[in-house]
């Protein structure tokens, strides 16, 4: 580990964006200007499996202020109806309840939704399945998971290994699904004019979008333009184009080249805009008396929607964190007539965490050790997934450096024993990862301007996270100016080609853009360039990846309260220290691992999206009845990072830390939630009810 | 319906239908954007203003029913060029990173320095509580208050990189 | 939202022969619960009737020595009332830790007393549900129900009242002044809040037309204490899953100790207690407050007499942990109250209902 030296990287540089967010001034998707505007206003179907037999849209179309009602019977046809999440009211089909079924536009918000209230439809309705469970008849192998990673994996003979072993852990633990959430609603403004699109999307990833549009209404992606200076969050849910999209466009083929606009509901936010899959894990680890484990097995059981397979990588975590001979990871699906899953912070690492550091912690309690040690004793050499060495890899540092600060030795390693003002007071710890990955396929641009500034130009898109900030200091020192003279452009499709603001892969991916730009400005115009100088540079993928194992690595520390009489549970003080390659900026970064953190208190604490089988409906699908944490559940936090540039992570020695602070912390609460009471869940969320004595 | 109100300082007259919900009037018929718009249901806070001084959520107010109040918006906290404190506060402490829910937490926050020139942090988090941030954890926005309680209008310093709170580790 | 007239009435008695005249009208205040539901399609009322800048929002001292408090004063000033703080602090607290402060400041007296349950089924109108829509079925019956009745429901109905104010209002033995087109009334609070048995679609007694002018809180006798207490699944900004409104007076034991053995508890001379977050309405525990009256105020008496109310509990599947979490959250209150130490479990945990207790 080496401590970087300050440049225009590492600065504690106030936001970019900042001044025009306070203001009220940054534009998100609804507030571009929109030229005599049309509002849209969806009809979503009430069943969940079946076809529409009627639509009566006759009381909606004469009202007053409506452009147009819009149903399977005479929505423009898309040339390609292949992916059935975005073929939108392409046939009377239903896969799941809440799918659009139906469309109004009129001159007025209040219009089209009044309006929309009026359609009827009607439905031959058929059987449907919306619940998982692990013995769900017709569970699936996926050829492939999310990332593109290997279904299956085994090393070894695990079940002999489990049969020989002194010492088992064999447990299921659940996650629920869970909604992403961003506060700014999914939204998309679309206008034709003519045979060139514009869009206005809350998208973290214009260039994507845009590929995904062109082929369904048959045109080049350079007919299609998609803006996104400012997104209200995403968290995932915004990575890939959701139906809302394809229906706002599909809806502006009709207005005779109006914009039309369409924010979604939050309610309506809760079937139409991914979310993450549930999941039934079961983790059985096998050890020496001692804590050395000699078999690791993590079996998924997950859902996916009958329309669209999404594979979440659940156990892909257990393949690489801890050291075993034999080792088998499985992930089986069920496809269920309910909304798509999809992205949402850290797919895949962040649910599989829970299971394997609980699970963890069950075993350092069986052998009678103590869960840090216990992750000592099971730290690998090397990627036991690859056999390649870690690029970087500080689990031990992190874990230590958290124990130190946290005030590990505190802990009193007997269950349920701390009582302070009636709350039963507990420690716990997890471990955190994320693979460190870098996209290719990104460019960037930089012009030397007239008036002395350096106008740096890239595709990507700020969702929150700081990529105004961050992508101006690395340009500042790949130019070797100041940052106050680089002139930043994002969010749009006009700049260079850029991948998606997600996997913690932006700030790395572009940011080797906007290096290689750089170099090649220097290298064609020298130091001192005249005005209208211009070069090109591209990321590319990371040469490292071949010989190395490339993941950031964290420790995550919570102190749980559980009220002795009501079973409340509080999270009183959460700790995280990260080992994620260099930090690019302190204050958007602190907020980022914070943040992350955050939204594992919620997971730990609150969230689930709580499915009624019988409608095939998720019932609680408002802000006052799925609970993310409000201000006061959210006492003391603080993150801290190693100190480190990892050279092997490209040119800025960066690995991302969008996803590492929610990895482990549920599990890290769990854990101290059952020191605290001696109750151990296995099922998130940790609830009052499940505290009850 | 007419319908007549002080809006940042500026009398505004406009023909609605009784329907037209205040978040709407204010974005859409006023070009007020920086009031958002984020659940529907009043229960998400980014649609926060202030009726007579008072934060309310103008999703679940009906235009008509602020006729003659006096609202306020975030385009109307900072004046003649000058942010509000609360405004610099959340820039300083970096009380925001997607920005969506800030209009609404800093007119509850100057809502509540307004009545409490001094809160202490709990004060802080119940004031907001009911306002959902999904990025930050929180804890920078209540360092961000606590900078505007710190930072008057009138008092001379304004983003002294000398405050003795940079140097405490993110707490709340 | 379907399009409506609005007018703001001139009087209460204008409103009220406004809204009794049409059978479409409603009044409307604070608007924080009805706007809503307009939205969402559950209400669709034809005229909006807006009777929050009649004088109605003053919180004035009655004769004997209670409170009178306005139909239209917002929740948030009720909360912060000195008097209120003073003399009814179960009342300030059970304020406090209802919605935020944002909705506390729109929110009336008379509008909370009215909002209606955000059980999630009669939330959507794409469900069945019988007080949205009489006959269609309650689809919270075999579904989700977590926060869903355990003491009073009918098979018609198993929705919970959501509001925390109107619970310490009927610990306190509240009346709700009414004016209707043929005159005054005045109705017990505990009486105000119907259960649904067949007609779940009725929240309360008042009769179409009928306007909450005040809520009227007697005068409570020396030596009083009452606090509100209410378990949720967040710490702020989130309904009850049970809350507990208790008001009692203690009075020292008539025989005197001989100083020797264990001082003797003091007996409960007067009690009162509410639940909230188990029934269609405000829960009056009578059956515990009978079972504490004269008692000595012991854990022992405490969890008896809670058990003799909730041996009528009917759980849910989803919500059979409500009758544990009522039990314990009284003893916990009624401890804390009566200065009781704890026999096990929990010390004596402060029994606010600020926002923000660890």
């Amino acid at each position: 580990m080496r401590v970087q030296q300050p440049a225009a990287t590492g600065l504690d540089l106030e936001r970019v964006d900042g001044r025009a967010k306070v203001l009220g001034l940054a534009p998100y998707a609804y507030e571009h200007p929109a030229e005599n505007p049309t509002y849209l206003y969806p009809v979503q179907s009430t069943i969940a499996r079946g076809r529409i037999t009627a639509i009566d849209t006759a009381a909606a179309e004469t009202m007053d202020g409506v452009v147009a009602v819009l149903t399977h019977l005479n929505a423009p046809r898309l040339a390609d109806a292949a992916d059935k999440e975005l073929a939108v009211l392409q046939s009377d089909e239903v896969g799941f309840r809440g799918q659009f079924v139906a469309a109004v536009v009129a001159d007025s918000p209040e219009a089209a939704r009044e309006a929309a209230a009026r359609v009827r439809v009607q439905y031959h309705q058929e059987p449907h399945h919306a619940a998982l469970r692990a013995d769900h008849e017709d569970l699936y192998k996926p050829e492939q998971i999310n990332a593109g990673l290997e279904t299956d994996t085994q090393a070894g003979d695990p079940d002999a290994a489990l049969a020989s072993a002194a010492v088992v852990v064999d447990r299921t633990y659940t996650t629920p699904a869970e909604h992403n959430n961003p506060m700014e609603p999914h939204t998309t403004v679309a206008q034709w004019e003519g045979d060139r699109l514009l869009v206005f999307d809350s998208t973290q990833a214009v260039h994507n979008a845009r590929k995904t549009l062109a082929p369904l209404f048959d045109v080049e992606v350079e007919q299609i333009r998609v803006v996104a200076p400012h997104v209200g969050g995403g968290f995932g849910s915004k990575g890939l184009p959701h139906a809302h999209v394809v229906l706002t466009a599909l809806a502006a083929k009709v207005t005779g080249g109006r914009p039309v606009k369409y924010a979604l509901t939050r309610q309506q936010m809760f079937f139409l805009a991914g979310y993450r899959t549930p999941t039934i894990q079961r983790l059985q680890l096998g050890a020496s008396p001692d804590g050395r484990i000699s078999v690791l097995t993590h079996d998924v059981v997950e859902q996916t929607s009958a329309i669209k397979e999404f594979a979440e990588q659940t156990a892909g975590i257990s393949r690489m964190m801890y050291s075993a001979d034999h080792r088998r990871t499985t992930h089986r699906l069920a496809s269920l007539d309910v909304p798509v899953p999809s992205w949402m912070r850290a797919p895949g690492e962040c649910p599989g965490s829970f299971g394997l550091e609980v699970a963890m912690d069950e075993l350092a309690e069986a052998c009678g050790i103590d869960p840090i040690e216990l992750r000592v004793r099971n730290e690998p050499a090397i990627d036991p997934e690859t056999g390649k060495p870690f690029a970087s890899r500080h689990l031990l540092a992190c874990l230590r450096e958290g124990a130190r600060r946290f005030g590990w030795e505190r802990r009193n390693a007997q269950p349920g024993t701390v009582l302070v003002d009636g709350w039963r007071t507990g420690i716990g710890v997890a471990a955190s990862t994320y693979p460190a990955r870098r996209q290719p396929a990104n460019t960037a641009r930089i012009r030397f301007t007239a008036d002395g500034f350096y106008e740096v130009q890239i595709g990507a898109v700020d969702l929150g996270t700081g990529a105004w900030t961050a992508l101006t200091q690395i340009a500042a020192e790949a130019l070797e100016c100041g940052p106050e003279q680089v002139r930043l452009q994002i969010g749009d499709t006009d700049l260079p080609v850029a991948t998606v603001a997600g996997g913690s892969s932006g700030t790395a991916s572009w940011g080797s853009a906007i290096i290689g730009a750089a170099q090649m400005f220097r290298k064609e115009h020298g130091g001192f360039p005249s005005a209208g100088d211009t070069s090109e540079g591209d990321g590319e993928r990371n040469p490292a990846g071949k010989n190395y194992a490339l993941h950031s690595f964290g420790a995550q520390f919570a102190e749980v309260q559980v009220h002795a009489d009501t079973g409340e549970i509080r999270v009183s003080r959460m700790l995280g220290v990260y080992s994620a390659g260099r930090i690019i900026n302190p204050r958007t970064a602190r907020s980022q691992f914070l943040g992350g953190m955050t939204m594992g208190i919620g997971m730990a604490l609150h969230e689930q999206s709580v499915m009624d089988e019988r409608f095939g409906m998720i019932v609680n699908h408002d802000f006052a009845d799925y609970h993310v944490p409000s201000n006061a559940d959210i006492r003391q936090l603080e993150a801290f990072w190693l100190e480190e540039v990892d050279e092997h992570a490209g040119p800025l020695g960066a690995r991302g830390i969008g996803e590492i602070g929610i990895v482990g912390a549920a599990a890290a609460v769990a854990n101290a939630a059952y020191n605290a009471t001696g109750i151990r869940v296995r099922d998130l969320p940790l609830t009052a009810d499940k505290f009850l004595t | 319906m007419q319908i007549s109100m002080s809006v940042n300082g500026n009398e505004v007259t406009r023909d609605i239908e009784p329907r037209v919900l205040l978040v709407h009037f204010i974005r859409e018929e006023l070009g007020l954007t920086g009031t958002h718009w984020g659940c529907d249901t009043s229960n998400c806070g980014t649609c926060v203003v202030l009726m007579d001084g008072q934060p309310v959520k103008s999703c679940t107010v009906l235009a008509a029913m602020a006729d003659g109040h006096e609202i306020r918006t975030v385009e109307g906290l900072a004046s003649n060029g000058a942010l509000d404190p609360v405004q610099q506060g959340f820039m300083e402490e970096h009380g925001l990173q997607c920005g969506f829910c800030t209009p609404g937490m800093m007119l509850t926050a100057r809502a509540l320095l307004d009545k409490n020139p001094h809160p202490d942090d709990g004060e802080i988090r119940q004031a907001i509580s009911g306002q959902i941030c999904r990025c930050t954890g929180y804890a920078t926005i209540v360092r961000s208050v606590q900078w505007a309680a710190n930072h008057p209008v009138g008092s001379a310093a304004t983003g002294d990189a000398a405050d003795p709170s940079e140097a405490e580790e993110v707490t709340a | 939202m379907k399009p409506f007239d609005y007018a703001r009435a001139a009087s209460p008695p204008e409103a009220v022969a406004a809204v009794a005249g049409n059978p479409a009208a409603a009044f409307l205040a604070g608007g924080t619960n009805l706007v809503d539901h307009m939205k969402l399609g559950i209400a669709a009322p034809e005229q909006l009737v807006d009777i929050s800048h009649l004088p109605l929002d003053k919180i004035e001292g009655t004769d004997d020595g209670g409170l009178r408090l306005g139909a239209t004063v917002p929740n948030s000033d009720l909360a912060a009332h000195p008097l209120v703080r003073q003399r009814y602090p179960v009342l300030s607290q059970a304020l406090l830790s209802g919605a935020s402060g944002q909705l506390r400041n729109a929110a009336t007296t008379g509008g909370n007393l009215l909002q209606r349950t955000r059980c999630i089924y009669f939330q959507d109108v794409t469900t069945p549900c019988n007080k949205r829509n009489p006959g269609s079925g309650c689809s919270a019956l075999e579904g989700y129900t977590r926060y869903h009745a355990i003491l009073g429901a009918s098979m018609d109905c198993v929705a919970v009242h959501p509001s925390d104010m109107a619970v310490a209002m009927a610990a306190l033995n509240a009346r709700v002044e009414i004016l209707g087109p043929s005159g005054d009334r005045s109705v017990g609070l505990h009486s105000f809040h119907r259960l649904p048995q067949d007609q779940p679609q009725r929240d309360t007694v008042l009769e179409h037309g009928e306007l909450i002018t005040a809520v009227v809180l007697p005068p409570l006798p020396e030596g009083t204490r009452s606090a509100y207490r209410k378990v949720r699944d967040r710490a702020s900004y989130a309904f009850a899953l049970v809350s507990v409104a208790a008001v009692l007076r203690l009075e020292e034991p008539t025989e005197t100790d001989d100083g020797d053995g264990p001082a003797s508890p003091p007996k409960i001379a007067e009690v009162r207690l509410a639940l909230g977050g188990v029934a269609h309405k405000p829960w009056r525990a009578t059956f515990a407050e009978e079972a504490l009256r004269g008692q000595p105020a012991t854990e022992e008496k405490f969890r008896r007499a809670i058990d003799a109310e909730l041996q009528h509990a009917v759980p849910l599947p989803d919500n059979a942990f409500k009758v544990t979490m009522v039990r314990n959250t009284v003893v916990s209150v009624l401890r804390e109250l009566c200065g009781v130490d704890q026999s096990s479990g929990g010390a004596g945990t402060p029994a606010s209902g600020g926002e923000d207790r660890p």
